[in-house]
């Protein structure tokens, strides 16, 4: 096991190549406490579940343990949970359990099983406080959980609470222990902190310090905290060189680690938090188990993942690709005879199998379908809203929905004729026409994205349309966004968002400036990514102004009654 | 009276976790004339606030008495709420202006009533919620200063938080709820003996020296980031208070009775799941309540475009009020109607709950005001004036009730005003635009 902490010999950066999880350790590593004073805060963006994660894996060990559950941070509409992070807060309930899971970790780290790994020194004695043995532990645990070297005054403080346990407790171990959770629970360690100072391009500006920026590089591209060797450049200026942060920011999108940068990109960008929430009905159908339903998104992700980092291709060709990857939960849903009993195996459609593509999966197809059946409108909308970030409007407040489907007639037995008919009145016209013909060729699979000929014993009708060209099925909405250019520039644009955690003023214009570059590297997602973590624009801070939070309450007197 | 002595000041008696009988008063500054005593210990009895929400609201005609003022009628969909209707309230007719902002279907209801505010895009609550406000003032002596509950599984399903778009996440798992509340770290208020846990004592200094930190950071920070440091600081210092009263022998509750332990349950939307989930939970808040281990409560039924499912149906509750053909033989939806009466019935489960425990000559209930509410008037095209609204229970003798009270078009704010000045919180004008108002809703008041 690979551990940041832990006397392992080191993995240099170049060494990335062969194997995953390569959070390398130096030989010789920086961990005087910092003397300089910090930056000016500009942002401070919340971990997500899995950047705590994986920073508790690579600093501490993957055997140890993380258990609890975390405070959601609120999606802003038509945002990502990235940008949703910097105005995340913790409420006393998220603490709550931020501290439940810190204590637990904590006493793990410590536990006579583990202790020996993180200690370089042993206490004097150790029923008493030792100073000196406590910062040698602590000091390079506050480095990796902070993202940068503590302070001289934090050093000291922890060191005292360590001291101050140790008293109470009469226990060394115990006294780490509390100290460690403390560290756990700073904000330091939850948000990850944004500092900046004076821009030499652009007088009166700023731009984010050499530290901030490689936790940007490290999240942005791995998921996960930096580590020592990013770190330790970091400290030597490196990262506000922009050669040198090409230079780094190229061998990090060479990394296998990568792939974790890109899952954690497109769960959020396609809002995989909703497969949380995804209820089917066990009547309507009985295939559906919970086993189908935790495949299903892994599905997508492996597909992601194999096109456009194993297979390093065309991001356009996400939405034709015939290669995907199934399990034996899964077979049934495809009608595929998966002979391995455990794990994925790669599994290829056949030329011409309407399944082709990331909305051929049934995670996508179920996901934007209603509990016991399809819905072109919820999956026409999904492609609208998150594949080409075209926001469509919510339906009217007071509109009268009496013209819609009776899922039960006999006159109208397809859901084109019940939408045909709800759009006679053209209030609903208006939304559905942007929405519908994307999800209208989607409807030979069900709402759990299984194949169906026939709908009520109706055939279906799969045309579509979308931007004046006319197809069918799902193979022919998947070459009709690969074919636009609003498909890339808005995975350009989304990735910017991603990195810096806004939403830019000339969002638009700054999307198709990437995207013109996307396109001339043949739309690879590594050059995306490499392209974010290094443009100056998305290192500079924006002299914004401070806008007070609005207030309800307006004046305050005397206690009622 | 002292205000300043709180049970920090108290726990400067205790040495190195010894064990100290250090008896704190419950100095609730405005309970002292109300509070009743209970008989075993002569200490006031705690007044608790907690919101009860269910989503979609109703078919209007069929649950809007038809008389006003006291001794009001029963149509069907109130028809379970009979036995306690003496000490509900039923509020309609109050409207909620929107200045010309949309109507964001099954957003804007809910955070308008809770905030006072229309909100112009879906960027969550803008403002504090008005319980938070109310745990401000009630709830920050309790080991929990609220517990946030939702039954259809969804931690986001929760219309409580400090604004700026955060939410106070609902607890989904009755298990967890359990564990929680109940699990190592209770300390039954009537066990014989008290010993300070010396680990505590060890985790609240640690405590402090989080919050320590707070200076140097703030140095750093702009005005947006510094807010949202302050929110995380207010949950520093709730979680040293939930020490703090650990540390500290609670009062004895005559009513408190530890619960069983629960099992983990299957947390999905299916209805009846729902309702068993509600049940379970239900149970465990009114005993957190009875021991006095949390005074506010915000408890979710189901969401506000509610993902309800029932077994056989292909759509959910939300897509049913708007798919759903009007029987005009009935002169409803059916299988929507089968939603509104099930949240009715859990409503009704709640207040019966609180009702059935016995705090010296009051039920639980009577020591509590319960504000319930939806988010929709009327779900099928999204009518967010005379959302259906109730109180139950009179706060300890400060609420009148078993009134139908109407608004008369007046804005809804005037209720989250009147409930926040019955609970204490010092403000006189609330809400904002065309939903600002000094005028509470009077006839509440006892």
């Amino acid at each position: 096991m690979i551990r940041a902490l832990s006397l392992i010999v080191a993995l240099g950066l170049t060494a990335c190549s062969a194997e995953k999880a390569p959070q390398s350790a130096s030989a010789e590593p920086s961990f005087a406490p910092l003397k300089e004073p910090l930056g000016q805060i500009v942002a401070m963006r919340r971990l997500t579940e899995a950047q705590y994660r994986n920073s508790i894996a690579d600093i501490f060990g993957s055997d140890i343990r993380v258990a609890g559950r975390f405070e959601p941070i609120v999606r802003p509409v038509h945002e990502l949970i990235a940008t949703g992070a910097t105005s995340s807060t913790i409420s006393p309930a998220g603490l709550e359990q931020f501290d439940a899971m810190a204590r637990a970790i904590a006493a793990q780290i410590f536990d006579a099983d583990h202790r020996a790994q993180f200690m370089d020194c042993a206490p004097r004695d150790a029923a008493v406080p030792d100073p000196d043995c406590a910062a040698r532990i602590l000091v390079p645990m506050g480095r990796y959980l902070f993202r940068r070297p503590m302070t001289q005054e934090e050093v000291a403080a922890y060191v005292m609470m360590a001291g101050k346990a140790t008293e109470s407790s009469g226990s060394f171990h115990k006294g780490m222990e509390l100290a460690l959770a403390a560290m756990l629970v700073s904000p330091h360690f939850l948000y990850v902190v944004e500092s900046a100072e004076p821009d030499p391009e652009s007088p009166g500006g700023l731009r984010l310090d050499n530290l901030a920026r490689a936790s940007r590089l490290s999240f942005l591209l791995w998921n996960t905290t930096p580590n020592d060797a990013l770190l330790k450049a970091a400290e030597q200026g490196q990262l506000t060189d922009p050669v040198q942060l090409a230079a780094i920011a190229q061998r990090m999108v060479r990394s296998p680690r990568l792939e974790d940068g890109v899952r954690a990109f497109f769960a959020d960008m396609l809002l995989f938090e909703k497969f949380d929430e995804m209820a089917k009905d066990q009547i309507v159908y009985p295939r559906f188990n919970p086993d189908v339903a935790s495949a299903l998104s892994e599905q997508m992700l492996r597909m992601i993942v194999d096109q456009l980092v194993t297979q390093k291709g065309d991001y356009r060709d996400l939405f034709t690709t015939r290669r995907t990857f199934i399990n034996r939960a899964l077979g049934p849903l495809y009608q595929a005879k998966v002979t391995s009993t455990q794990g994925w195996v790669p599994y290829e459609f056949a030329p011409g199998d309407d399944r082709a593509g990331l909305l051929g999966q049934a995670g996508f197809l179920a996901l934007y379908a209603h509990s016991g059946r399809s819905s072109p409108t919820l999956r026409g909308r999904a492609i609208r809203e998150l594949l080409l970030c075209q926001p469509v409007p919510n339906p009217p407040g007071n509109v009268n929905f009496t013209a819609v489907q009776d899922v039960t007639s006999t006159a109208m037995p397809t859901a084109r004729m019940r939408l045909n008919a709800h759009n006679s009145d053209p209030v609903c016209a208006a939304c559905h026409k942007i929405t519908d013909p994307l999800g209208l060729p989607l409807e030979k699979f069900d709402g759990i994205g299984a194949f169906r000929r026939q709908e009520n014993g109706a055939p279906i009708d799969t045309a579509g349309l979308f931007e004046g060209v006319a197809f069918q099925g799902n193979v022919g909405l998947g070459k009709a966004l690969a074919a636009s250019k609003s498909t890339t520039e808005c995975v350009a644009g989304r990735a910017f968002q991603y990195a810096t955690g806004r939403v830019p003023e000339d969002d638009g214009a700054l999307a198709g400036g990437i995207e013109q570059d996307f396109a001339k590297d043949g739309y690879r997602i590594a050059s995306l990514f490499l392209r974010v973590a290094t443009m100056p624009q998305a290192y500079r801070i924006a002299a914004t102004p401070l806008v007070a939070p609005q207030i309800a309450m307006t004046t305050r007197t005397g206690v009622h009654p | 009276m002292s205000f300043t002595l709180n049970r920090r000041t108290a726990l400067r008696g205790m040495v190195n976790g010894m064990a100290v009988a250090v008896g704190l008063p419950l100095l609730d500054a405005f309970l002292d004339g109300n509070g009743a005593a209970i008989a075993a210990t002569g200490a006031p009895v705690p007044v608790r606030f907690g919101t009860w929400f269910w989503g979609l609201g109703v078919n209007p005609p069929r649950w809007y008495p038809s008389k006003i003022g006291a001794d009001y009628d029963l149509k069907e969909e109130l028809a379970a709420i009979a036995p306690l209707k003496h000490k509900v309230n039923i509020l309609g007719d109050f409207s909620l202006p929107l200045d010309g902002k949309p109507n964001l279907p099954h957003i804007s209801g809910g955070i308008g009533i809770r905030t006072g505010i229309a909100i112009v895009s879906d960027r969550g609550l803008p403002a504090p919620s008005f319980d938070v406000a109310i745990g401000d003032v009630i709830g920050t002596r309790t080991r929990f200063r609220s517990l946030e509950l939702s039954a259809t599984g969804d931690p986001r399903n929760s219309l409580s938080g400090r604004g700026n778009g955060n939410l106070n996440p609902a607890e989904v798992s009755p298990g967890a709820l359990y564990t929680r509340i109940f699990g190592p770290d209770f300390r039954d208020p009537n066990s014989a003996t008290f010993t300070p846990d010396p680990a505590l004592l060890a985790r609240r200094s640690v405590l402090s020296g989080v919050a320590d930190q707070r200076q140097a950071l703030n140095a750093r920070l702009g005005a947006a980031d510094r807010q949202k440091l302050d929110q995380y600081f207010t949950s520093v210092r709730q979680l040293e208070k939930q020490l703090d009263v650990q540390l500290t022998k609670p009062e004895p509750m005559q009513s408190c009775l530890v619960p069983q332990s629960v099992a983990d349950r299957p947390v999905n939307a299916e209805i009846e799941n729902v309702m068993a989930n509600h049940q379970v939970m239900t149970d465990l808040l009114v005993m957190a309540l009875a021991c006095d281990n949390v005074r506010v409560f915000n408890m979710n039924f189901n969401n506000g475009a509610s993902s309800l499912t029932r077994i056989g149906s292909t759509i959910t509750h939300h897509q049913l009020t708007h798919e759903e053909v009007m029987d005009n033989r009935l002169g409803y939806q059916p299988e929507v109607t089968f939603y509104v009466n099930k949240c009715m019935e859990a409503w009704t489960y709640f207040i019966k709950a609180l009702d059935a425990v016995q705090e010296g000559d009051r039920t639980l209930l009577d020591n509590t005001l319960v504000f319930a509410h939806s988010e929709t008037e009327f779900a099928k095209f999204h009518t967010i004036d005379n959302i259906p609204m109730m109180t139950a229970g009179s706060a300890g003798g400060r609420v009148k009730t078993g009134l139908h009270i109407a608004g008369e078009g007046t804005p809804v704010s005037r209720v989250g005003l009147t409930l926040q000045q019955l609970m204490g919180v010092p403000v006189d004008t609330w809400g904002t635009d065309s939903m600002e108002t000094n005028k509470p809703v009077s006839a509440l008041m006892a």
